[in-house]
């Protein structure tokens, strides 16, 4: 018995002082193997008396439970212990920085984000994006538009011509978005309810004048619309694309070739903060948009009875409001590609402008 | 214009504020530009100068002792020379702002001696340029009085920014007509008196271009006396920035502020002859009365007599004929010029002059003769004289425009309810004359009116009258379903491409649309239809072939800026020719340095390589795919344009014919011509010429068949001659069995010695999908075989021992 009791202290320090798997396996072998220390007791129970085998069997067969399960247990132990060494040999620094996802740094031009601004809100008002070349001719850019011959903007101070063609006539950058008016006229029947976001030239240059810039225009006709329409999409559009709840606007009689009556607008503001301009709020008045009832003369030109249709029409440069909108300060930027006013005043690629989700974020 | 609040109210009976004027100008389309109310100016009270010692400590400076007038007299240092006991002048106390230094005075030491306040000098309250000395009051000016008030400086200044077609406002008596109009008052001025003349004008007209010149009045006054005007008419005259000259220079200038009517004086002893209006001649000259010579041209319209040019019609008077002190027999001229010579005329010598601003907006027909009476009187009035009666040339009654005016058209236009007498009333308070009642009006067109030809123009007028805040805002109908798609598929495929590339990592730019003439040559433009006649600058000559151009000076000038790496892209238009269908759509990138669309610059997982060829396939490949392009049916060839590096670019293609972009490192003359450095890569790819997808009757999406069975890769690696294309052998490889292949790449592409001379080993994978059972290995090799013969067929490979 005590031979028994002492093997077993034997070994369970063997197990516990093992100190990789090949010496647990060892220790296992000469326990457990063919010849081990325990399977020879174990035979020794074939040649015992019944007696014997009965008082001798389970303390045997206890010890070689007892020894397995200690040799498995000290298995997991070293298992478990190596893995903790395998990690922690692996173990990285996980403050090293990645690299930043390509979408993080594009961007998108402050003035494409605000047209798609533009195409939301219009679009959810009925309105469909009509577009025209750059290139135009003088009857397109002016004569339609019931420009009078010697307007001054006809002149070479104020357009960009090209030299005259084999013809005698001369074309123009368009000085507006306004040809788009005729052509879409000439192209479809009322009613008609487009905006015409383009590149536009004038021969101008300083921090608000660029010679290149871009304008958003607006027509509506079919046979009713009139100014108290015109009020309203002006004034709806305002408060969308400002993301205010409410906006105040100053209507003044004004002047353009183009529109009879016109009108010139102001929309109510406070300036009083450096770099930016608040709408909504304030007591000061800027000009945003010019407006005014399709002249007769312009329908006329677009193939239309103006005793049978009648509409609206509006202009506003895009860059303007996107300049007031986000407080961007030159004009000049917006053509340089410098990638720092990019990258600041640009909209990230998936910034969609959306009714849904809201113009900006 | 410019004008005073005094200055209005001489022809404006009303109580109306200041602010309610001011409002309502711009409520009536004549918008307010700046009020200036003179308020800066009450603090400044009229003082005397009591004693006036020398400083202790500077010789300059003088100590005042000064009394405003409240009994308390105070200390005030001051370094005029023309500071004396006894002076009256202007005073500033403590915490007066002065507006001509931008100071608040407070109480200071000037070299140890206190001082409680200035004596101010013109300057210093912004009245004119004067600093010589302080202001100077005679000795009866009321002490403590308001300096301003008691000098009449009181007075608001409003200038308003006119539209090109109300050359009606351009007289202070038109302004007060719109006022009176818009129910803010009554007009006061009447109807001007015919002054009492005898005898025939001495000097006749003849008007030998009667196109430019519709009517001509003429009249002399004898026994003038000229000088100085009068203190009111000077100081009104000041108050709208003009320089007093002399009282007949004076009166012609008030007159042209006053009704909108420029006219003009003679020295009549410095005509000779009578006068001519005709069209200069070629090479003649005038010194107009600015100083300045102006060659004139025939398309110019003057008034000459026997030496030669006197004036330049209806902008500047000669110097020759010009009135001075010495003038005592006038020659006052009211004539009517054709708007358009005059804006043209003005323009071209680069004059603008307050009779031109008038002149080209068209002054009233009907006033010319009146205009010549008012003039006369004041000049009676201001220095004396017997005048002549008129002599009028080529002059025609005016006949009024009649518009035909549905009275229900203030209701279609505007949506604003104005019963009809309210209508016809406004338009007769503005000095239309409408005919009867009924639905349709004759309206009789007033002649200083040239701007309204049509009933539109009267809605304005009744519009702008009844007040616009009226019209309420109403909703534009008729839009009860849910939106369908508004953009068209070019818009769409636009906004698609630049949002794509954005998501690769590039920046949009917006470049000019006319780039120099040297560039647009270099990318295949150039042609004269396509160049400026007058660019705002030489190198913004002519529309641009090509982004490119543009995108790598933008790079260029940011890697001058230090920042080396950028990725640039634009959505836009190039120009083909003048005609709205060579207009195209293009998007093109650039990418220099190391910026790639995985990440620039050094890195510690791995530095980015140097931009080339294959980043600006990637990018262009992206921007077609999101421009719907079919990216699998497309075709790479080599032979993009010059611009390009002939062996790294490329073209792609759909079809034989259409050329969809192009793309690669440019070549080493583009990059020297536009004078900037690599490494350098972009591509164009063109989005018009992308095929609009076919409509389809459904948008159900083809079938789905997934396989059973597991997917397998195998790889071959082969050796072909260098020059063998890898898409020709990809294409072979997925040609042997184009069911069970589903994708062929290349992984490993190699050359050495080993392989022998020209040639190179391409390494691909192909990936195998079995559809109908698990494939043996006896199947496996046969596919292989196919694979290999194929290839073999195609680009003479073998396969790599």
């Amino acid at each position: 018995m005590t031979d028994i009791a002492a093997l077993e202290t034997m070994l369970m320090a063997e197990i516990a002082s093992a100190a990789d798997e090949t010496s647990v396996e060892a220790v296992r072998l000469a326990a457990l193997g063919k010849k081990g220390s325990v399977s020879e007791l174990l035979k020794t129970l074939g040649s015992m008396s019944p007696e014997d085998r009965q008082a001798k069997g389970p303390a045997i067969n206890g010890l070689k439970n007892r020894v397995a399960e200690a040799l498995a247990e000290r298995r997991a132990t070293l298992r478990d212990a190596a893995i903790e060494a395998r990690l922690a040999a692996e173990t990285v620094d996980v403050t090293l920085p990645v690299r930043p996802s390509p979408a993080s740094q594009g961007r998108i031009h402050p003035i494409s984000q605000v047209i798609d601004e533009i195409t939301a809100i219009f679009g959810d008002l009925g309105f469909q994006i009509a577009e025209g070349p750059d290139i135009e001719t003088d009857y397109y850019n002016f004569t339609a538009l019931n420009f009078p011959e010697g307007h001054p903007a006809r002149e070479m101070h104020d357009t960009f011509f090209f030299n005259p063609g084999p013809d005698g006539t001369r074309k123009l950058l368009r000085t507006h978005t306004s040809p788009v008016q005729i052509r879409t006229m000439e192209a479809k029947k009322p009613p008609i309810r487009i905006v015409i976001p383009g590149k536009t030239y004038r021969q101008d240059s300083d921090a608000t004048h660029s010679p290149m810039f871009h304008q958003v225009e607006g027509l509506v006709i079919d046979r009713t619309a009139n100014v108290a329409n015109m009020k309203w999409v002006l004034e709806e559009f305002c408060k969308a694309f400002f993301e205010v709840p409410a906006v105040k606007m100053r209507f003044r009689p004004s002047f353009f070739p183009f529109t009879e009556p016109s009108l010139e607008v102001d929309i109510q503001c406070d300036r009083s903060r450096p770099g930016e301009v608040r709408f909504g709020e304030g007591s000061d008045w800027m000009e945003i948009l010019g407006c005014g009832m399709v002249h007769p003369n312009v329908l006329r030109h677009g193939g239309l009875d103006p005793d049978e249709y009648q509409g609206f029409a509006w202009g506003m440069g895009i860059d303007r409001i996107a300049m007031l909108k986000y407080g961007m300060p030159d004009l000049r930027a917006f053509f340089d590609a410098d990638v720092r006013w990019l990258e600041h005043y640009g909209f990230r690629p998936l910034d969609m402008p959306t009714l849904f989700g809201g113009l900006s974020s | 214009m410019k004008f005073t609040l005094s200055w209005l109210k001489d022809h404006l009976d009303t109580d109306a504020s200041l602010d309610t004027i001011v409002e309502r100008l711009t409520a009536i389309g004549l918008e307010v530009e700046s009020v200036d109310d003179k308020a800066r100016l009450e603090p400044f009270v009229i003082a005397r100068v009591l004693t006036a010692e020398k400083h202790p400590d500077a010789d300059k400076l003088r100590v005042l002792t000064v009394d405003a007038g409240d009994g308390r007299p105070v200390q005030v240092v001051c370094g005029a020379p023309n500071a004396r006991a006894g002076l009256v002048g202007a005073f500033a106390g403590p915490g007066t702002f002065i507006p001509g230094t931008g100071i608040t005075l407070g109480v200071g030491k000037i070299r140890g001696v206190e001082s409680w306040g200035m004596m101010c000098s013109e300057r210093e309250l912004e009245l004119s340029e004067d600093h010589d000395g302080i202001i100077d009051l005679p000795a009866d000016a009321p002490v403590g009085v308001s300096y301003a008030e008691w000098a009449g400086l009181a007075d608001p200044l409003i200038e308003i920014n006119l539209t090109p077609n109300r050359p009606d406002a351009t007289g202070v008596h038109g302004i007060a007509r719109d006022l009176a109009a818009s129910g803010l008052g009554t007009l006061k001025t009447g109807p001007v008196e015919p002054v009492a003349a005898g005898g025939a004008c001495p000097v006749k007209v003849r008007i030998d271009a009667p196109d430019l010149c519709p009517g001509f009045a003429l009249r002399l006054v004898r026994g003038v006396t000229n000088g100085p005007s009068p203190k009111w008419l000077q100081r009104r005259l000041k108050a709208i920035g003009l320089r007093p000259i002399n009282a007949l220079v004076d009166i012609t200038n008030y007159i042209t502020f006053d009704r909108g009517r420029p006219l003009h004086v003679f020295d009549a002893a410095k005509v000779k002859g009578d006068l001519v209006v005709r069209r200069a001649e070629a090479g003649e000259t005038v010194l107009a009365l600015d100083g300045r010579s102006y060659a004139l041209t025939p398309d110019m319209c003057v008034i000459a007599d026997g030496n030669g040019v006197e004036s330049i019609a209806g902008i500047m008077g000669g110097e020759h004929s010009g009135c001075d002190e010495a003038t005592t027999d006038v020659l006052i001229e009211s004539a009517l010029w054709e708007p358009l010579n005059v804006a043209r005329t003005g323009r071209s010598l680069g004059i603008i002059t307050d009779a031109r601003y008038r002149f080209e907006r068209g002054v009233d027909p009907a006033f010319m003769a009146p205009g010549l009476e008012l003039a006369t009187r004041m000049v009676l009035d201001l220095c004396g004289g017997t005048p002549t009666e008129t002599e009028i040339a080529g002059h025609a009654e005016h006949q009024p425009k009649i518009v035909a005016f549905p009275v229900a058209e203030v209701r279609r236009l505007t949506g604003l309810d104005v019963p009809a007498e309210d209508s016809l009333a406004i338009l007769s308070r503005l000095g239309f004359r409408p005919e009867g009642m009924g639905a349709v009006v004759d309206v009789a067109v007033p002649s200083w009116r040239p701007d309204i030809d049509g009933k539109a123009d009267l809605v304005e007028e009744v519009m702008r009258m009844r007040g616009v805040d009226a019209i309420a805002p109403a909703p534009l109908g008729g839009h009860d379903a849910v939106n369908g798609r508004i953009l068209t598929g070019l818009q769409i495929r636009t906004r698609a491409t630049r949002r794509a590339l954005a998501v690769r990592g590039m920046m949009e730019a917006v470049t000019w649309s006319f780039i120099p003439e040297a560039h647009a040559r270099l990318f295949g433009g150039g042609q004269p239809a396509l160049k400026l006649s007058n660019p705002i600058a030489a190198d913004m000559s002519d529309m641009r072939p090509s982004l490119l151009p543009g995108l790598i000076a933008a790079a260029q000038r940011n890697a001058d800026r230090g920042l080396g790496d950028v990725a640039l892209f634009e959505v836009s238009g190039t120009y083909e020719g003048d005609a709205p269908d060579r207009q195209r759509r293009v998007a093109a990138g650039v990418r220099r340095g190391t910026a790639r669309a995985e990440g620039a610059g050094r890195h510690w997982s791995g530095n980015a390589a140097p931009v080339d060829v294959f980043d600006a396939k990637a990018d262009a490949l992206a921007a077609l795919e999101a421009a719907g392009a079919p990216v699998d049916r497309l075709q790479i060839e080599a032979g993009a344009p010059g611009w390009y590096h002939p062996g790294r670019s490329g073209i792609i293609k759909l079809g034989p014919k259409t050329v969809l972009g192009t793309f690669g490192v440019f070549h080493p003359k583009t990059l020297a011509a536009l004078d900037v450095s690599g490494p350098l890569c972009g591509f164009e790819v063109f989005i018009d010429a992308v095929p609009e997808a076919k409509a389809k009757a459904t948008r159900t999406k083809p079938r789905l068949d997934l396989s059973a069975f597991q997917a397998v890769k195998r790889d071959f690696a082969f050796v072909v001659d260098r020059a063998v294309e890898a898409g020709t052998l990809l294409r072979a490889a997925a040609a042997a069995d184009r069911r069970l292949i589903t994708t062929v790449s290349v992984f490993d592409v190699f050359e050495g010695a080993s392989l022998g001379e020209g040639k190179k080993s391409v390494a691909i994978e192909v990936s195998i999908q079995p559809v109908e059972k698990t494939l043996t290995d006896e199947d496996f090799e046969a596919l292989a075989g196919r694979i290999v013969e194929n290839v073999k067929k195609q680009t003479g490979g073998v396969l790599r021992g």
